[in-house]
């Protein structure tokens, strides 16, 4: 699983080997979301609960419309609702915008996987989580810009929107495009794709939305899922959509300087360990500590094997 | 719809006031979307609540549930008083010209003739003066007082934008704002389109409420035209097919009369059916109604329906009163009611005044159900804690709940909102021991037959002679049906211009209902259906996107009634000498010897433009009426009324509660509240995460919208000191539930008479079975009164009290 050659990968996380070159790469695809024709029905949602066989729970009602209230291990898209009341001429404005992967041309949560091949970018931009390779450490949640990614509590992997790249790979659209009734989510190439958002552009500034333009930001390479926004100047009125969205330096300075230096302490705490092997002798295991873990063992008998108990 | 859901993409501006289209109906609302990006469409809602529609539209206007009729009034009286008609139309295409009797009038709310006792009007009024050859007389100048055209300018004068800000809280540039949009679609080359649903209808005065539209859409000229219309979205898959069939209590297939009892024979069923032409030379298509009518008897009972016994006219009941829902749970609460079935729907979670419909099932003997889903209403004796707090031991009532096939089980045609019968195969086979409506139907027909013709009984002619010509008698399929419905000569038909010339031979199907004939050599059980299944096959199977001119109207795509016609009184898209009002947008159009163009015409194919008949040949006038002579039980032009719980009285005569022509019976008369008690308003409406009660039996909808809620403003939650997302409970006079507030900006206190009315939205989709959390649904509150002429009830508009509260015992 995602090796490079048959998956056409441009990028492979925690990986130093490079990629294929000989190969075409062909056409980025991207995701256009028109917030303008958006009606907020939310058959995005259900198209990819349906398609993607997740089952979100059945919640409450919290005083809003946004249900699950937030990105789940389940729920890789949301329609999330905003009210505001527009300064400039005193009209109320409700904003609906469908929050999920942005599949940034610059992944943060690529950059920031510790495990090789557990995030994985394919050359038409499509980011993707590979599960059999991911660890749950949940870096990658810490790398997002966009908060998107969510840890399974069942299984401790990283879910999020794979654009249907298993859609795309056979030519079709991704299933939230495919559902939606007003064509407000399309789906094609990068430039078909801005060519769309342009001329959507020219209609809303001709109808008093000055502002009006396409959501591509660059602090994060670009992007392939993109909005058209009636507010471009303001996108943190759609329910805190960053304004310039980059990836924390924590992930640069972890990637980078603070990788080499914990490269050395491993390096160096192997040296040690190796000394101490030789020195010390190999570290027992207790009776206790047999003893302890027959118990832990005994209590998980007939309960649901998690990742831990599996691990006794 | 007189129009298209694909035509909708002409339109130069699209207002959706009295429903949400986005919210109820997402994927037809593709075309207003369409309409904006390519056509560069502006779109207008009014709605009492920021909808899902509102939030896309170009402009937006609230207004107070169940004050429309003012609203559009004052649309019209802008209309009229800034000469923004389009005055040909008007002129040639409306009954503007035609005068009034001079009785006529109008005065502090009501129209002449009313009786206080009865709550009905004399019409007799009601009506145009007629000449010695009783044609109705004319004055093309439109000057005469009499005139229709200067009784509406009367009428609607009181309508200032003064009187609308007053009476529907709508701020008065915001209101102007609306007319001036709306008045620009008075230019023959503008049109506007009118996208309404159960927003309007669901009122004391829903069908005024239309009307009023209707009116305006006349005055612009926008009926018949591409792009415009009045254009009713179905609630329901399958409504519309529905109506057309007759269900409803008081109808005939085809919207033929069921006969009344003053009707005891045939001879004075149709003495008032001649549709006399009320002007010289027009043609009044309904002067075919016999045809209709014996081709139906005649699908009915075959050979047995003859000239001898008056195509069986005695089989047929007769009415004494219309048995719409309201009366049948009426009669069920007073003991007079011993069986029920409920077929396809859920009235204990839909009906008005839950506590009645409760108290009336437990009346019943025995009711039986027939569902693809488990309704509340199969289960209304089942105690549920709060959601259903009945004493089950004191239910008698035997309930049989029969599962049903749902629309994706069986083959069939449904009919959309554009009128387009569209069929269907089954996809997969019923579950379990669910079995079609048909198999239940037959089952219970041929059981039933076999009885009476076993053991005899009062009056088993209408039973035992039903004609039953099904290969399987007890499961006719959906093709036989269709054929049935679409019709066939049952003896050679002749062309009566040349009798000599066979029309269509014996046995085979009919072509169109001008084939059907009163001689009872043609069999058709529905005549608006005739063309649907002929010998070329089944044409509502057809899926051929062909669609000349980009018109959106596809007429090779499924079969349209009637005769595949697309959008009705087509040829008022063209003026009086025949030449389309927009070149760009043509539709039927004289080519110098024939009407032709992208759709069947609405009109004699050969009729001159010169020989001056009217387009609006369904009317025996020839032309749309703006007035609508008696009609309508509730008057000839809309009229503001209150609902029957409202916060203010009737600014124009506070003595009016309601609709004045309304039924109320008198435990529910008693049983409203008043404002100083219930001082919101409350509104139901439908969420687009579900659809009724259907969704909430599944899973991924029960995600999407898991939890009963009510909508409130920013201030009333202030007021009351009610959270978001905290418990309330909401309550009228008639009954009590509890929900979770939905706290937003969306809804804001309206001034009404000088005073702030808060709105409380209620949806309708929970109960107690099913995924979603238990819930209420609005009709634990609504008051039991119905629309004055169809009897829909008042589920928009009625009086409520909230507070904050803890969560129900039971959740």
């Amino acid at each position: 699983m995602a090796s490079y050659q048959s998956l056409d990968i441009k990028r492979r996380s925690a990986s130093t080997s490079t990629p294929p070159t000989v190969r075409s790469t062909g056409l980025e695809v991207a995701k256009l979301i028109d917030v303008s024709k958006c009606i907020g029905c939310k058959a995005c949602q259900s198209a990819c609960l349906e398609w993607n066989n997740l089952k979100e729970e059945v919640g409450v009602n919290t005083g809003v419309y946004d249900n699950p209230h937030d990105l789940t291990p389940n729920s890789w898209t949301l329609m999330r609702f905003s009210e505001w009341d527009n300064p400039d001429n005193g009209n109320f404005e409700w904003l609906i915008r469908k929050d999920g992967c942005m599949h940034c041309a610059d992944p943060g949560c690529l950059k920031a996987c510790p495990s090789p091949g557990a995030i994985v970018q394919y050359t038409n931009g499509i980011v993707d989580f590979v599960s059999e390779n991911c660890i749950g450490c949940a870096y990658c949640v810490k790398g997002c810009p966009f908060n998107i990614p969510r840890i399974s509590q069942v299984d401790r992997k990283a879910y999020k929107c794979t654009l249907c790249s298993d859609r795309v790979s056979v030519g079709m659209g991704p299933a939230c495009a495919k559902a939606c009734p007003t064509a407000a989510i399309m789906f094609g190439t990068k430039e078909d794709m801005k060519d769309q958002a342009a001329q959507r552009i020219v209609d809303l500034k001709s109808r008093g939305f000055a502002n009006a333009g396409l959501y591509d930001p660059q602090g994060v390479g670009g992007t392939h899922v993109m909005y058209v926004l009636h507010h471009l100047d303001k996108p943190e009125i759609y329910a805190g959509l960053p304004k310039d969205p980059q990836i924390s330096p924590l992930v640069s300075a972890w990637k980078g300087g603070a990788k080499l230096l914990a490269l050395g302490a491993i390096a160096f705490a192997a040296v040690g360990a190796f000394f101490h092997h030789t020195i010390v002798g190999p570290n027992r295991v207790t009776d206790t500590d047999e003893a302890n873990a027959a118990d832990l063992a005994e209590e998980a008998n007939g309960a649901e094997p998690t990742p831990e108990t599996r691990t006794l | 719809m007189t129009n298209a859901w694909g035509d909708i993409k002409h339109a130069d501006l699209v207002v959706v006031m009295g429903g949400n289209a986005a919210e109820a109906h997402p994927c037809g609302f593709k075309w207003v979307v369409e309409a904006k990006a390519h056509r560069g469409a502006k779109l207008i809602v009014v709605d009492p609540r920021f909808t899902r529609t509102a939030s896309v539209a170009d402009f937006y206007c609230p207004i107070r549930p169940g004050s429309d009729i003012a609203f559009l009034g004052g649309v019209i009286n802008y209309l009229l008083s800034n000469d923004k008609i389009q005055k040909d139309y008007v002129k040639a295409y409306t009954n503007a010209t035609f005068l009034v009797k001079p009785e006529f009038g109008w005065s502090e709310g009501l129209f002449t003739g009313y009786n206080e006792e009865k709550r009905d009007y004399d019409r007799s009024s009601w009506d145009y003066q007629m000449d010695e050859q009783g044609f109705a007389r004319v004055d093309e100048t439109m000057t005469d007082p009499r005139s229709v055209f200067q009784l509406m300018k009367q009428h609607f004068a009181i309508y200032t934008p003064e009187l609308v800000e007053r009476v529907c809280g709508s701020p008065r540039d915001k209101f102007l704002k609306v007319c001036e949009m709306i008045s620009e679609c008075s230019s023959p080359t503008k049109t506007m389109t009118s996208m309404y649903a159960l927003g309007w209808t669901q009122h004391s005065k829903g069908a005024q409420n239309i009307r009023g539209m209707a009116m305006v859409q006349l005055l612009l000229g926008n009926i018949g035209v591409r792009g415009g219309g009045m254009n009713a979205l179905r609630g329901h898959s399958n409504i519309q097919g529905l109506t057309d069939l007759g269900l409803l209590s008081n109808m005939l297939p085809g919207y033929l009369n069921l006969p009344t009892e003053k009707e005891k024979d045939f001879g004075t069923y149709m003495s008032t059916r001649g549709f006399k032409p009320l002007r010289p030379g027009q043609t009044s298509f309904w002067q075919n109604y016999k045809k209709f009518f014996v081709s139906f008897q005649k699908s009915m009972w075959g050979d047995r329906a003859t000239a001898e016994n008056d195509w069986a006219y005695d089989w047929l009941p007769k009415l004494d009163v219309t048995y719409d829902v309201l009366r049948t749970f009426e009669l069920m609460n007073q003991g007079k009611v011993t069986g029920y079935f409920c077929q396809g729907f859920n009235p204990l979670m839909t009906f008005p005044n839950r506590g009645k419909i409760t108290a009336g099932l437990a009346k019943l003997k025995w009711l039986v159900t027939m569902d693809p889903l488990d309704t509340e209403t199969s289960r209304f004796w089942e105690n549920h804690g709060e959601f259903n707090d009945v004493k089950t031991a004191d239910i008698q009532t035997e309930v049989f709940q029969l599962p049903t096939s749902c629309f994706a089980e069986d083959e069939g045609s449904i009919v959309n909102s554009g009128r387009w019968l569209q069929w269907h195969n089954a996809a997969v086979s019923p579950p379990a021991e669910a079995r079609s409506d048909v198999f239940i139907m037959a089952g219970l027909h041929l059981r039933l037959k076999e009885l009476y013709l076993k053991e005899g009984g009062a009056f088993p002619d209408p039973i035992v002679n039903l004609r039953w010509p099904y290969a399987q008698p007890e499961e006719p399929s959906a093709e036989e049906l269709a054929k049935e419905m679409n019709g066939q000569a049952l003896s050679d038909v002749f062309d009566p211009t040349d009798p000599t010339k066979v029309l269509v031979q014996k046995g085979k199907q009919v072509d169109t209902f001008a084939q059907l004939r009163d001689d009872g050599s043609t069999a058709s059980f529905c005549w608006i259906y005739a063309g649907c299944f002929t010998e070329a096959g089944n044409q509502t199977s057809r899926r051929d996107t062909y669609d000349p001119g980009d018109t959106g109207l596809a007429p090779r795509w499924a079969w349209a009634w009637p005769v595949n016609r697309r959008i009705l009184y087509n040829r008022a898209s063209s003026d009086v000498s025949g030449k389309p009002w927009d070149e760009s947008r043509k539709l039927v159009w004289w080519s110098g010897e024939r009407w032709t163009g992208y759709d069947v015409p609405d009109y004699g194919p050969t009729v001159k433009p010169e020989q001056a008949v009217g387009p609006f040949i369904m009317n025996p006038e020839g032309v749309a009426r703006l007035f609508t002579r008696g009609m309508m039980r509730d008057g000839p032009f809309p009229s503001h009324y209150e609902p029957f719980e409202s916060p203010v009285a009737n600014v124009i005569n506070p003595k009016i509660r309601g609709n004045p022509a309304a039924r109320i019976f008198k435990a529910d008369l008693e049983a409203l509240g008043s404002p100083d008690q219930f001082p919101y308003v409350g509104t139901s409406y439908r969420l687009t995460e579900h659809f009724h009660q259907w969704t909430k039996h599944v899973w991924v909808n029960a995600a999407l919208q898991p939890e009963f809620f009510v909508e409130i403003s920013e201030e009333l939650a202030k007021e009351k000191g009610i959270e978001k997302g905290g418990w309330v409970r909401v309550w009228s006079n008639r009954g009590s539930l509890k929900a979770k507030a939905v706290v937003t900006k969306r809804i804001k206190p309206l001034m009404v008479d000088g005073r702030p009315v808060h709105v409380v939205g209620i949806p309708q989709h929970w109960g107690f079975i099913g995924k979603t959390k238990k819930g209420h649904n609005p009709n634990s509150l609504t008051p039991f009164v119905g629309d004055a002429n169809i009897e829909t009830p008042e589920y928009k508009a009625f009086l409520v009290n909230i507070e904050p509260t803890s969560a129900p015992a039971v959740a």
